[in-house]
């Protein structure tokens, strides 16, 4: 089987100008930051980001990476909006795919499976159709007729993630009590970037958790990345809570 | 007002909302929509799930900021299953709510540039075509309570057709002055009660559009004896409930 691992600085070196990028985690939730900051150093420009956001959506912003977000929400959590992502917005510096979060679901299912989208009734009625021009409905062809929206699949160039425990191979798990929607980013993108706290041997691997919390196999990653504290100042338990302190100083620099 | 506060008043405003839902799950969002879920399980509804905000759902009825034995998992991605299957009544807020019940979380201004960014949409468009949903107002104002909403991310009653009317159900408005619903011929937002001490034109000054007023408007009701006890001895001890609502 074949050793994935590489350093952060080569795992980012695969974007390109103009790339589609995935970001696991949820809000300020075992967000791969040390990937993120590995981008922030690189010339990379003008990407698509695909995120249920929070501070790395937020940094890739204020970094000037970013050309458009796909996004349901952009939140800190604790602290509710991120500064950095309202600046960039009330600058009106960034494109927006704003759409309901159930909504980028369905289109990172629909790219894992390869359909040009899935059917979802979120979004019908709001103002997500409105600013979305490009986006479409599609009747039923059974007898109820139903018109929903055909959430395109979010096709991802590179999905970024961060998980507990992995090993060289790129199978990996989760410790805490949520997979988020990591593994729908993993099978949506062409190039499967994963960080993870610890690198272990696959046996030590399979008996730190249930067999449910291996989230992600060895076909769906290529390459693993060990970043201990790689999601800090985000969550990423049982491993670290989110550093609150951290977190708030992130928000007044972004905000002064 | 003697014997309970107007927090209070809404506190109990806010449980009723639950007390007919049955045997599905409780989404508050916010402070005092999380004090109502859970007097409501104490009281009108024990059958109500209650998740502890992450990924679990509650066996039992903690005090806010408390923990409590767990029955179930419920991470975001079987959220959204609920959502879809309709078994859910969320309470949002609203940083903009207009009078057919659009809400509005997302921003402020031309959506291009606008001058205030908030959350974003987040699960407000599926959560209205889905499932009950219901609004909580901490601060009844004309700048809440608009003619038209910047940007709908909940759908209200204008809006909802066909599909997206299927299971549209958009219940109350709870705020610091009144219950708010849309039992009117064309959805229309009406006064459904206003809270002790508080006026229908109080109300209506407070709000940015013509509220339907029925003849006889009634009166929020009054807390119970039980109810100011499990408030005040075991949800909110701390008196969460009247920073968000001062005794007014």
């Amino acid at each position: 089987m074949r050793d994935k691992t590489t350093s952060l600085a080569d795992a980012v070196a695969v974007l390109e100008d103009g790339m589609t990028i995935g970001i696991g985690g949820w809000g300020s939730r075992r967000k791969p930051m040390a990937l993120v900051e590995a981008i922030l150093a690189t010339p990379v420009r003008d990407l698509t980001i695909v995120s249920f956001g929070g501070p790395d959506v937020g940094m890739l912003c204020a970094a000037g990476k970013v050309r458009e977000v796909v996004f349901g929400f952009v939140s800190l959590d604790s602290i509710p909006y991120d500064p950095n992502f309202a600046r960039a917005r009330q600058a009106g510096e960034l494109a927006v795919r704003e759409l309901d979060e159930g909504m980028v679901v369905a289109g990172l299912r629909a790219a894992a499976q390869r359909l040009p989208f899935l059917p979802i009734r979120a979004g019908l009625g709001s103002d997500v159709m409105t600013y979305y021009p490009g986006l479409r409905t599609v009747r039923s062809p059974y007898a109820d007729g139903e018109e929903l929206v055909a959430m395109p699949a979010l096709d991802l160039d590179v999905a970024f993630v961060h998980l507990n425990r992995a090993d060289a191979h790129g199978n990996a798990c989760y410790l805490g009590p949520d997979p988020y929607f990591d593994d729908l980013f993993c099978l949506a993108a062409r190039h499967r970037v994963l960080s993870c706290e610890r690198i272990v041997p696959t046996a030590e691997l399979v008996g730190s958790a249930p067999p449910q919390a291996l989230l992600l196999n060895r076909m769906m990653v290529d390459a693993v990345v060990e970043a201990p504290g790689g999601a800090g100042f985000t969550s990423c338990v049982p491993d670290y809570g989110r550093d609150e302190t951290a977190q708030r100083a992130y928000a007044e620099t972004a905000a002064s | 007002m003697s014997g309970y506060t107007r927090a209070e008043v809404c506190a109990v405003a806010c449980a009723d909302l639950f007390a007919d839902d049955g045997e599905i799950l409780a989404s508050p969002m916010g402070t005092m929509p999380m004090i109502g879920a859970r007097l409501a399980r104490l009281t009108s509804n024990p059958d109500l799930l209650l998740s502890d905000g992450e990924a679990y759902l509650l066996a039992d009825t903690p005090p806010l900021g408390g923990a409590a034995p767990l029955e179930g998992w419920l991470p975001y991605g079987k959220v959204f299953d609920v959502v879809a299957a309709g078994t859910r009544h969320v309470v949002m807020g609203a940083n903009q709510v207009d009078r057919y019940g659009n809400q509005n979380i997302s921003c402020l201004g031309p959506h291009e540039r606008p001058t205030r960014m908030m959350f974003g949409a987040r699960g407000a468009p599926g959560n209205t075509v889905n499932h009950r949903t219901s609004y909580w107002v901490a601060k009844h104002a004309p700048r809440v309570f608009v003619e038209a909403v910047d940007f709908a991310s909940g759908v209200g009653y204008d809006r909802a057709s066909g599909a997206a009317a299927r299971f549209h159900d958009v219940h109350r408005v709870v705020t610091n002055l009144a219950v708010l619903d849309f039992a009117t011929s064309d959805h229309a937002m009406r006064i459904a009660s206003v809270h002790p001490g508080v006026s229908v034109e109080d109300v209506q000054s407070a709000t940015g559009f013509s509220l339907a007023v029925p003849d006889d408007v009634a009166t929020t009701r009054e807390p119970t004896d039980e109810e100011l006890k499990l408030l005040r001895e075991v949800l909110d001890p701390k008196d969460i409930r009247s920073k968000e609502v001062p005794n007014g």
